[in-house]
């Protein structure tokens, strides 16, 4: 199955600040995790990120993302006006 | 005013990313590919310069259209339905109120589908029909939707609306009547949010805060152009803006700087603030934090018009209050009706949430000793109050019931006029 691209935008709580979660996703699925902006502090952080992988596998990536409590939305933030 | 094509299509250099400063050709793209960045519309304003004067503008028509050589337009098919050029009212009562000599009320309640939005959805219906899209679309819960949906009525292009399905169907009769496909979306807000852009990567489609956005949010400066316009090309000391993804205050920003620039007015010395509700004051919180970037909220308020919790444009909207010396600040919902029945009881103008936010802010700025009495203040009202109601229920006079006859209503004038009733 031919790989696809998705643009995100992930948002770290206070408390998943100073954890690996890229780290993590990179082992846990098969994704290429390519950043393009981020900024963190002692209270939140966020990056612009490039994923790349097979559609399932990236739907299965995100899901996670969320369960652990990384917000997942678009980068152009909030679109629903 | 002639549109002429060949004017309209000199003035701008491309689209340019705000991050990273990478060019791109005039398209419907809105990201860069490299930073990710916003892309904005980037004009020669060294040619802008020999053919817009005041004259120019003042002889164009009575609606946004008249600063065409301002917006990112090319071709000669306007869509015109009627927007902008909106009343600027002299507030008197309000401004005895709030201890304000030279208040002003820019009524944007008085566009075709009452909001501002039909300026920046004019905008992009436009460009959308330059760029060959016969659809459009966009993901709303309010005026958006209701603005998109009307101009896609009168340009004959088809239409998608997209909302979150468990949204009451009350709140969107507004769209609905203009006969758009309206998709309802199972999922949280943030799914639905997240699969709305993915459409929009995938049709093509002018999604209008989407691929249209760097030309859509340019219809916003026309709120600013108009403002000095119709102060006799003079610019405020102080405008108050209501902020929900931050473009608004960022555009109207850059209109006062772009009639500068072009030598149309003096100076700039115009404070820009920003106005929040407090249950959903992202841009807020980072202003007096100080902070460099917006960190995201779930709102939870009853402006819901501006209850976005993750603002595109936040960090350049806090470039801008910086740069104006202006300030941010938030009210609570309570003080959102307050200014609600504020403005209407003294002006005659009926606001949705969003302008009952604007006041509110108004009213705490002049309390703060930011705005001086004798200052020249404009707040900008957004939207009408029609569209919510709702927030008003139990919170204004109810009627005096009377039987029918004439005896009953005089007892009743009798008691209203000594203060009974």
């Amino acid at each position: 199955m031919a790989n696809t691209k998705q643009r995100v935008q992930l948002v770290y709580p206070k408390h998943l600040v100073d954890k690996p979660i890229l780290w993590e996703l990179a082992q846990r699925f098969k994704v290429i995790t390519n950043i393009r902006r981020a900024n963190v502090d002692a209270e939140c952080g966020w990056i612009d990120l490039e994923l790349e992988g097979e559609e399932e596998e990236m739907e299965r990536a995100i899901s996670w993302l969320r369960q652990v409590g990384v917000e997942v939305n678009p980068v152009e933030r909030q679109v629903i006006e | 005013m002639g549109c002429n094509e060949e004017t309209q299509t000199k003035k701008m250099r491309g689209l340019k990313c705000r991050e990273c400063g990478a060019y791109y050709p005039l398209e419907a793209l809105h990201v860069c590919e490299f930073c990710f960045g916003p892309l904005e519309v980037d004009y020669d304003y060294d040619y802008l310069r020999t053919i817009v004067s005041r004259e120019r503008i003042e002889s164009g028509p009575p609606n946004l259209w008249r600063y065409i050589d301002l917006l990112p337009i090319s071709g000669e098919n306007l869509v015109d339905s009627g927007t902008g050029f909106t009343p600027l009212l002299k507030a008197e009562r309000l401004g005895e109120r709030l201890g304000l000599r030279n208040l002003f009320i820019k009524n944007d309640t008085a566009n075709p589908t009452w909001s501002f939005k039909d300026r920046v959805v004019s905008v992009a219906i436009t460009k959308a029909m330059e760029f060959g899209f016969d659809t459009v679309s966009c993901a709303s819960t309010g005026n958006l939707g209701n603005s998109v949906a009307a101009h896609a009525a009168r340009t004959g292009l088809r239409c998608f609306i997209f909302i979150p399905a468990d949204l009451e169907l009350g709140k969107i009769v507004g769209s609905l009547v203009y006969n758009p496909t309206l998709v309802a979306v199972r999922g949280n807000y943030d799914e639905v949010n997240r699969l709305c852009a993915e459409i929009a990567s995938t049709m093509r489609w002018g999604f209008v805060n989407i691929n249209l956005r760097p030309y859509y949010a340019e219809g916003s400066k026309t709120l600013g152009f108009e403002v000095v316009e119709q102060l006799g090309w003079q610019a405020p000391d102080h405008i108050v803006v209501p902020m929900a993804s931050g473009s608004l205050l960022t555009k109207v920003w850059k209109a006062l700087k772009e009639l500068h620039r072009l030598g149309l007015i003096d100076e700039v010395h115009t404070k820009v603030h920003g106005a929040q509700a407090e249950g959903c004051s992202p841009i807020v919180r980072a202003f007096k934090e100080n902070a460099e970037f917006v960190r995201p909220v779930k709102p939870n308020t009853i402006a819901k018009s501006l209850a976005i919790g993750n603002p595109a444009d936040g960090i350049y909207a806090l470039q801008a209050m910086r740069e104006s010396g202006g300030v941010a600040e938030a009210v609570t919902d309570d003080e959102v009706i307050e200014g609600i029945k504020l403005l209407a009881e003294t002006e005659g103008i009926f606001t949705e949430t969003a302008g009952g936010v604007t006041i509110g802010v108004l009213k705490k700025l002049v309390e703060q000793g930011i705005i001086g009495s004798d200052e020249t203040v404009v707040a900008l009202i957004t939207g009408c109050g029609l569209k919510t109601q709702e927030v008003l229920t139990d919170r204004i006079a109810q009627p005096v019931l009377i039987e029918p006859n004439l005896r009953s209503f005089q007892e009743k004038f009798a008691e209203l006029a000594v203060g009974k009733v």
